[in-house]
This record gives structure tokens, C-alpha cells and sequence, in this order.
């Protein structure tokens, strides 16, 4: 059923299958190039700016690496650091909103005091700070985009948390003889999954697009390829100068696809986890 | 032993802060005693507080509120229990119809599964076993078992309502406390609820609380009546007699307010009640009627007046009815 609602929207299944794609390729691409590729030294023999060709499907960059294996190899980086720091803000997130809304009082208030200081903390002095004291990799990118963007998430959740806890059927299920845990799980949280889920749908693409920020600024793992970093490797070659369009478009590009297939596909789970959204369509 | 009884029961709300802090009294020292398999009514205008003393027995009013007073649950004070006591007696010793069917179901969840929550929160039974009894729940309050796969939304009123005291009798309760079960549906689909509620009451040998500002849903439901005013009990009785005899002015003002169908003298002399219900928070001095009744003398401006015995079984608070 849930399965039928979805592929009726053409635009999330428009969205499935571009995100499907992307994960295949990330997954499979230690099979589609070798990661030797990507080597600068390896490449010391082929050509350099090359534009495309059939022997390098997206050209070669200023070192004469093949572009096409960093787009590949970029977007392992790029999907894995966004799922993962989505995951990282959403639980942050959806555990502060759900615990301040539902239990109030002085609960609720240490809570938002920490979330309006996590909240004014300038995000990208910190995030610059945090990886030039930390180390550059991208699990401290992970770290620094999760720790930061908690904060919108608990307020979102909590303010749904606070209309769902006054509703008629928390306190029925209150009479019912159930435990706070009980509430929270099994009438608090579905209630506001739907709420959480198209959170999400946006803050992958805001932690994808943070990424590739953050890699564009430098601050990304030297050692890992990503599309922010092709970016910043193609801005400091000069390759916009050069016309060198093969070199920087295709990451510009891959980011661009991800984030709206995410968006497309997050409209539809939100209806589907609504029940009353899909009735009225 | 009683089922269920109320001392001297007390409820104040709290309201403001500060400066503009203000008590308001919602239920005032009242008494009442329930034995197994009784069905009483509980009837009076709103905000008369009959509502507050439904969600007192389960101890389920806001923080706000302060109880005085003793509420025993079947020789048990609800108001001492422990979280985890207390938790146990709700729904399995004493469940709720609640007003309102629509939003007291979780609307993201299949009606079947909050009636399986409230068995599985109770006994330790299977998922499985617990699905059984849902079906055969839903076949005693007349609906097809095929419905217990579907949304809230998916059903009527009248059939969420049905959903609602298939999930009271869920636990099978001694005590059912229907609040207003039949406000907001049409006539036709209440009077099939009060059926299928006295139906189920005399399967089931429980007693049953009504709470509804309708007296004619309570004359041909309950056997005892009880009216309440301003937080206080003014007369209770076996339900006939009430009806047909009452004492207090504001039950007979209550009382002919029902027009007698195919009596013109009842037709063509309308009676009804004046002004309004009194405001908790500033109540009346003496008895809290007296500002609307059309026979009160001067002692009642300032003389309180407590129930006081007028008949078998019958008990009034006004200081013109002679005690017998």
C-alpha cells in the first residue's frame, strides 16, 4: 500500500530513481574505476586539460586525472557525509524537541536555553575552528555539521510536541494506564514523524550542501575525494578561466541532482506517513 | 464494600499568576457512593463540574488542579496510589468513554491497534490472543471486524464512538465512566449508543457512570440520578421519582425544561430558567442557586445548605424541602 501511493507520485519516483542511481554508482564505484586513479602520480603521462573524449568521458583536470573517477569516487564522500550528518542532527535534534515538549517545565527550559546558545553560535567560524583544531576528516566534518544544525530541528520538533501532548488521545491513552516512555513512543513520536521525515528531506541536502562548502573552503579530508573538493580543486586551477567546463560541471551538477531528488522524494513519504495527507489528494 | 466512593471530595483549579492568581473551585465537598452494577447519571449545566469529577476518579486533571477529599476505588484511595498502582488501576478497574470521539483516537494509528495497546498495557497476553479479542470486542459493539485495519478517519461518528466503548470494555472494567458519549451525533445514532451502552451494561453486570447535560438521555439509562450545581450535589435519587417529583427548584426548572410531546398545555406554557450559571471563582453567598430561583426566601442568601434526607433513597440541598 505504502508502496502504491509512492509510485503514483511521479515526481518521487522521478527522485528514487535518481537517488538509486547515484547510490549504486557510489556503491559499486571501487568496480566501475580503480581508485588508483586518482592519483596525481599515476597520471604524470596523460594529458592535461584534455576536454571529453572517449578515452576520459569527462575530460582530465590540470594533473591530467580523469575527471569521470573523481565524480565517481566524490560521490561516496558526498552521500555518505550527508546521510550521516543527517542522522547525527535529526536523532540530536528530534531527542531534545521530543524531551523538552513532552516532559515541559524546568526540563523544557534548560533545554531551549542550550538550544538558543547552540542556536547564535556562528556556524562557519566554528566549523573552520573545530577542523583546524580537530584535524581534517570527515568524520569531524560529520561531527561539526551534526553538532551544529541540531538546533532549528529541536525547535520544530518541540513546537509540534507541544500541540500533539494537549491532544484529546494522549490523555486517553494516559487513562488507559500508559508510562510516559509508552506515550512518547507510541503516540508523541508517530505523530510527529511526518514532521521529522520532511526535516530530513531538507537537511540532507543542507548537510550535503555544508559539505561540499566546507571541502570548497579547504576544510575537507585531503586524502578523500569529494564534489566539494573537484569543485575547490577546479576554482584554485583556474579552470573557469580556461573554459574548462568538463572539470567543474560535473560535481556542480551531482550535487544539484542529489539534493533536489531528495526533495522530491521527501514530499512523498511525507504523505505516505500521514494518512490523512494522502486521503486528500 | 463500595465500588467506588467519594469523601468529602474537594477540586480547585489554579489559574493566573501573581497578582491575578485565582482559585477557582470546581467541585465542592462532594459525597457519592457507586455499588457494583449501579448506573448512575450525573446531570447539570456546563462548567457545573461533573466533567472534573469523571477525570478525578482516574486522577487524570492537569497539575493545576488540587484535590482534597478521598476517592476510593474499590476500598482504595486513588488519590495515594503510586505512579505504577495507579497506572495498573486505570482502564483495567475503571475505563472512560470520552467525549469527543473523534480526537481521543490517535489519528496515525489503525483503530484496532489502540484497542490491542490498552489489553497489552493490562495483561500478558500475545499479540496475537489480544487481536482475537479486538474482533470479538468490535462484534459486541456492532461493528464489522473488518474495521480494525483502518484510520480514525476512515469511519463515522457513530462508528468511532462504537471504537471508543470497544476500547473501554477492552479490560473489562468494573466501573465505566461515559462522559458525554453521545454529544455531536445526530438522534438517531445516540439513541443507538445509549442501546448498545445498556446492553453492554447488563451483559456485563458493570456499573456506569453517565455524565450528560441531557436529562432525557439519563431518564431511560440510569436508575439513580444525581444533579449537580455549581460543584455541588443539590438532589439525588432513584431516576423516576426524580423525575416525575423533584424537589429542588432547580431540578424542576431542569425538568420542565423538556416539553412533554403531545401536551399542549406543556406547548403553550414554555418555562425554562433565567440568568446564568454562577462563576466558580465568586460564587454566591448561602446557597449558590439562589440568585436564580424563583422561590428563594432571605435565609437562603445567607444560610449554607447541605443534602438532607426527603424521601428513601432521596436527598436534597435546599432549605425548603422539609427533612423527613
Amino acid at each position: 500500500m505504502t508502496w502504491d501511493v509512492f509510485r503514483r507520485n511521479r515526481m518521487a519516483l522521478a527522485g528514487l530513481v535518481i537517488l538509486v542511481g547515484f547510490g549504486v554508482m557510489a556503491l559499486l564505484a571501487p568496480l566501475l574505476v580503480d581508485r588508483s586513479a586518482l592519483s596525481a602520480v599515476d597520471a604524470v603521462d596523460q594529458p592535461v586539460w584534455d576536454s571529453p573524449s572517449t578515452d576520459f568521458v569527462f575530460g582530465t583536470d590540470h594533473l591530467g586525472r580523469s575527471v569521470a573517477a573523481q565524480f565517481v569516487w566524490g560521490s561516496r564522500v558526498s552521500l555518505f557525509v550527508g546521510l550521516a550528518a543527517t542522522v547525527l542532527t535529526t536523532a540530536i535534534g528530534s531527542i531534545v524537541g521530543i524531551v523538552a515538549g513532552f516532559y515541559g517545565r524546568w526540563i523544557d527550559s534548560v533545554l531551549m536555553r542550550l538550544t538558543d546558545w547552540f542556536l547564535v553560535i556562528p556556524f562557519l567560524p566554528l566549523a573552520i575552528v573545530l577542523a583546524a583544531v580537530l584535524g581534517r576528516s570527515i568524520w569531524i566534518i560529520i561531527a561539526v555539521i551534526g553538532l551544529t544544525s541540531w538546533p532549528s530541528t529541536a525547535r520544530l520538533v518541540r513546537a509540534q510536541v507541544l500541540t500533539i501532548r494537549e491532544r484529546l488521545f494522549v490523555d486517553r491513552a494516559r487513562a488507559l494506564g500508559a508510562s510516559q516512555g509508552h506515550l512518547i513512543r507510541r503516540h508523541i513520536l508517530p505523530n510527529a514523524m511526518p514532521l521529522i521525515l520532511a526535516n530530513t528531506t531538507l537537511a540532507v541536502p543542507i548537510a550535503i550542501l555544508t559539505e561540499t562548502t566546507l571541502s570548497f573552503l579547504g576544510l575537507g579530508d585531503p586524502n578523500q575525494p569529494s564534489w566539494g573538493r573537484s569543485l575547490e580543486q577546479a576554482f584554485g586551477a583556474g579552470a573557469i578561466g580556461r573554459d574548462a567546463w568538463w572539470h567543474y560541471l560535473p560535481a556542480g551538477l551531482g550535487i544539484v541532482a542529489v539534493v533536489l531528488a531528495f526533495t522530491m522524494c521527501g514530499r512523498a513519504l511525507e504523505e505516505i506517513l500521514d494518512p490523512r495527507l494522502a486521503e486528500r489528494r | 464494600m463500595s465500588l467506588l466512593e467519594l469523601r468529602d471530595l474537594s477540586i480547585t483549579y489554579h489559574t493566573g499568576r501573581g497578582a491575578i492568581r485565582t482559585d477557582v473551585p470546581a467541585v465542592r465537598s462532594l459525597d457519592l457512593t457507586l455499588e457494583p452494577g449501579d448506573t448512575l447519571g450525573l446531570a447539570g449545566e456546563s462548567g457545573c463540574g461533573k466533567s472534573t469529577v469523571a477525570s478525578a476518579i482516574l486522577r487524570l486533571l492537569p497539575a493545576s488542579a488540587t484535590v482534597t477529599g478521598e476517592i476510593l476505588l474499590g476500598g482504595e484511595n486513588v488519590l495515594e496510589m503510586s505512579p505504577g498502582r495507579l497506572r495498573a488501576v486505570r482502564w483495567a478497574e475503571a475505563a472512560v468513554v470520552f467525549q469527543g470521539a473523534l480526537h481521543s483516537l490517535n489519528p496515525v494509528q489503525r483503530v484496532g491497534a489502540q484497542i490491542t495497546e490498552a489489553i497489552l498495557l493490562h495483561e500478558p497476553v500475545t499479540q496475537a490472543e489480544a487481536d482475537r479479542r479486538v474482533v470479538e470486542l468490535f462484534e459486541q459493539v456492532g461493528l464489522p471486524p473488518s474495521r480494525v485495519r483502518d484510520y480514525p478517519h476512515q469511519l463515522s461518528g457513530g462508528q468511532r464512538q462504537r471504537v471508543l466503548i470497544a476500547l473501554a470494555l477492552a479490560c473489562d472494567p468494573q466501573l465505566l465512566i461515559a462522559d458525554e458519549p453521545t454529544t455531536a451525533l445526530d438522534v438517531m445514532v445516540q439513541a443507538q449508543i445509549l442501546d448498545l451502552l445498556a446492553d453492554l451494561q447488563r451483559e456485563r453486570g458493570m456499573a456506569v457512570i453517565f455524565i450528560t447535560h441531557d436529562l432525557s438521555v439519563l431518564r431511560s439509562t440510569c436508575e439513580r440520578l444525581a444533579v449537580m450545581y455549581a460543584g455541588q450535589i443539590v438532589e439525588q435519587g432513584p431516576s423516576a421519582e426524580v423525575f416525575a417529583d423533584p424537589t429542588h427548584p432547580y431540578t424542576r426548572a431542569l425538568a420542565a425544561a423538556f416539553p412533554t410531546i403531545g401536551d399542549p398545555a406543556s406547548r403553550m406554557a414554555p418555562s425554562g430558567l433565567g440568568g446564568d450559571p454562577p462563576d466558580p471563582s465568586n460564587l454566591p453567598t448561602g446557597c449558590s442557586f439562589h440568585p436564580r430561583c424563583p422561590v428563594a426566601i432571605d435565609a437562603c442568601r445567607t444560610q449554607t445548605v447541605s443534602l438532607r434526607t426527603v424521601g428513601p433513597e432521596r436527598q436534597a440541598a435546599c432549605l425548603l424541602v422539609t427533612p423527613s
